[in-house]
């Protein structure tokens, strides 16, 4: 099996055995038959992507072709044990209201996303004076998918306005777990636990 | 089970039944004609019941007795293809209200010793699926490994979860919908009162004379329309002329579209009857899966076990893909474990017969996961 990105191997050791599962925007599936074959997870995902979502159900997977712009209204309330949004909160046209789905969907949710306030952005914003075009976000500022950027501090302060709670928090430097202190800016990666008040 | 008569190529058989139709009317005796292919393992596990569209029949992959063509879905059922004899007992049966040997308006009537024509009752898509049950009882089957069906072999197949949910274990559904549109009712009856307006049509007994073939040519033309897309139609067409330099000036088929539209409906009516034609339209627009559950389709799908696969085209205008997205909106409101795909074709509805690598490699994939469960 493919080695998962170290913040899917982040959510794929945290997860509980036998957890309902919603995974969205789920790619290819790679998370979801983790979950399945280590943690006999029932998964579910969405993709948006067709050729994606033609891929993992030919593995065999529970996906469906979405958007979780708009498509997350359809679920019920605390319909699964965790929701994941690995990677994609900063494609979304509003975050806001996916996370809010993502946390009323799942009774716990998973969220991942790229440090927008790590150092060599930062740099490359004072001193390049142009958009940051990293190993991490590798996009042209007119073709990123990335729409929505956000940093550390930013989406702690979100989550603190919309009552959500943080049950737990991991930060990345390339594949390397590192500690809370300065996560905002040292941290390439987030992945946090959340869940609603 | 080689020696099991049961099973096998152009099969006939009629019980007892009754169907009890949602008429209120009960329907019997009830004459089958179906076929199957690859061998029912030991646990009977391996069962996969296809189910056909409007004026498709049991011959999905073999040589229809009449045109001499392969079978309708050789493509998806076949060795090695996703539904495999090798590996699946497949069974493939003509519905209730057609003509190709089940029970249909020109069947015999035992009580009159004449074809029923309009004195066959009114049925619908549901009925269609009561009266397979029937058969696939006195087949031994109890679970089907899955129910797969495009167009109207969808509806039966999302019939067949909703009515005997724990009867089927994986139920893929292939350009179809939930329910009928107003839109889908304007064109079947169009196509039933082309039919109804040949005078040979005599209110349904033509039987034993000349059939309302220039009415049922018709209804096929315009429902053949709606099977295809406009780009479809241009690049295959455009606005050339049919075996000409110039315009005729006159009412001859003038343009490549009316010259394939014309042979479209000539040949059907080779191989299909007028009334059944009218009884199956109407089954199809009497169909709403969620009007017993008042418009609430999750409801039709409570507490199901069944895994779903639906797969929609993207150039489907007839089965547009938001109707796939309303019975997956459904799926997930009721917890189903739920796939759903939209594909790229160029050709409309009918692109579910044609061929489409990405179809068969979910459909394999789907239910290759089902068997390893």
């Amino acid at each position: 099996m493919t080695a998962l990105r170290s913040d899917l191997a982040i959510i794929a050791r945290e997860v509980r055995p036998h957890a309902r599962i919603l995974d969205v925007g789920c790619g290819d599936g790679l998370l979801m038959a983790a979950l399945r074959d280590t943690k006999d997870a029932d998964a579910r995902g969405m993709e948006l992507d067709a050729r994606d979502v033609a891929t993992a159900v030919a593995r065999g997977l529970s996906v469906v072709q979405g958007d979780a712009d708009t498509d997350l209204a359809d679920y019920p309330d605390g319909s699964f044990d965790y929701a994941i949004l690995s990677q994609t909160l900063q494609t979304t046209k509003r975050p806001d209201l996916v996370l809010d789905h993502l946390v009323r969907i799942g009774r716990q949710a998973f969220v991942s996303f790229p440090n927008f306030a790590q150092w060599r952005m930062r740099l490359a914003h004072m001193f390049g004076g142009r958009m940051p075009v990293t190993e991490q976000l590798p996009h042209s500022w007119y073709d990123t998918p990335n729409i929505h950027h956000v940093t550390i501090d930013d989406f702690r302060s979100f989550l603190n306005e919309r009552n959500i709670l943080i049950e737990g928090q991991w930060f990345l430097s390339g594949d390397k777990p590192r500690n809370e202190r300065f996560a905002n800016l040292l941290a390439e990666h987030a992945v946090f636990l959340l869940r609603r008040d | 089970m080689h020696e099991d008569t049961r099973f096998g190529l152009d099969k006939k058989t009629q019980l007892l039944g009754p169907v009890l139709l949602d008429s209120g009317a009960q329907f019997a005796p009830v004459e089958f004609a179906y076929e199957t292919y690859g061998a029912l393992n030991a646990d009977k596990s391996n069962a996969i019941l296809i189910c056909h569209a409007l004026t498709g029949d049991q011959y999905v992959a073999s040589t229809h007795p009449v045109t001499g063509k392969a079978g309708w879905w050789a493509r998806m059922v076949g060795p090695g293809k996703p539904i495999d004899p090798a590996r699946h007992c497949i069974i493939s049966i003509n519905v209730m209200g057609s003509c190709m040997g089940s029970s249909g308006p020109a069947s015999i009537d035992p009580t009159t010793g004449a074809p029923y024509a309009m004195a066959f009752p009114v049925i619908t898509i549901a009925d269609m699926v009561r009266a397979q049950a029937l058969l696939l009882n006195h087949l031994g089957i109890d679970i089907l490994e899955a129910v797969v069906g495009g167009s109207m072999g969808g509806m039966l197949a999302l019939s067949w979860a909703a009515l005997y949910p724990e009867r089927v274990r994986s139920a893929v559904i292939i350009a179809s919908t939930a329910r009928h549109s107003a839109q889908n009712i304007a064109f079947h009856e169009v196509g039933r009162q082309a039919i109804m307006a040949d005078p040979r049509w005599n209110n349904g007994a033509y039987y034993g004379h000349e059939a309302p073939s220039a009415g049922l040519a018709v209804a096929r033309m315009a429902a053949h329309i709606t099977y295809l897309s406009e780009a479809g139609l241009t690049e295959k067409f455009g606005r050339r002329l049919q075996n000409r330099d110039a315009k005729s000036f006159g009412f001859d088929a003038d343009f490549q579209v009316e010259s394939y539209l014309r042979h479209q409906g000539l040949s059907f009516v080779d191989r299909f009857d007028a009334n059944s034609y009218l009884y199956i339209t109407r089954a199809m627009d009497y169909f709403d899966l969620a009007e017993p559950h008042d418009g609430a389709l999750a409801k039709a799908f409570a507490g199901t076990k069944t895994r779903f696969c639906l797969i929609s085209f993207d150039s489907d205008w007839l089965y547009p893909t938001a109707e796939s997205r309303r019975i997956v909106h459904a799926l997930n409101a009721a917890g189903a474990a739920a796939s759903f795909v939209e594909l790229s074709s160029p050709f409309g509805h009918d692109a579910f017969l044609l061929e489409a690598p990405e179809m068969n490699r979910i459909v394999d994939g789907f239910l290759r996961a089902g068997e390893s469960q």
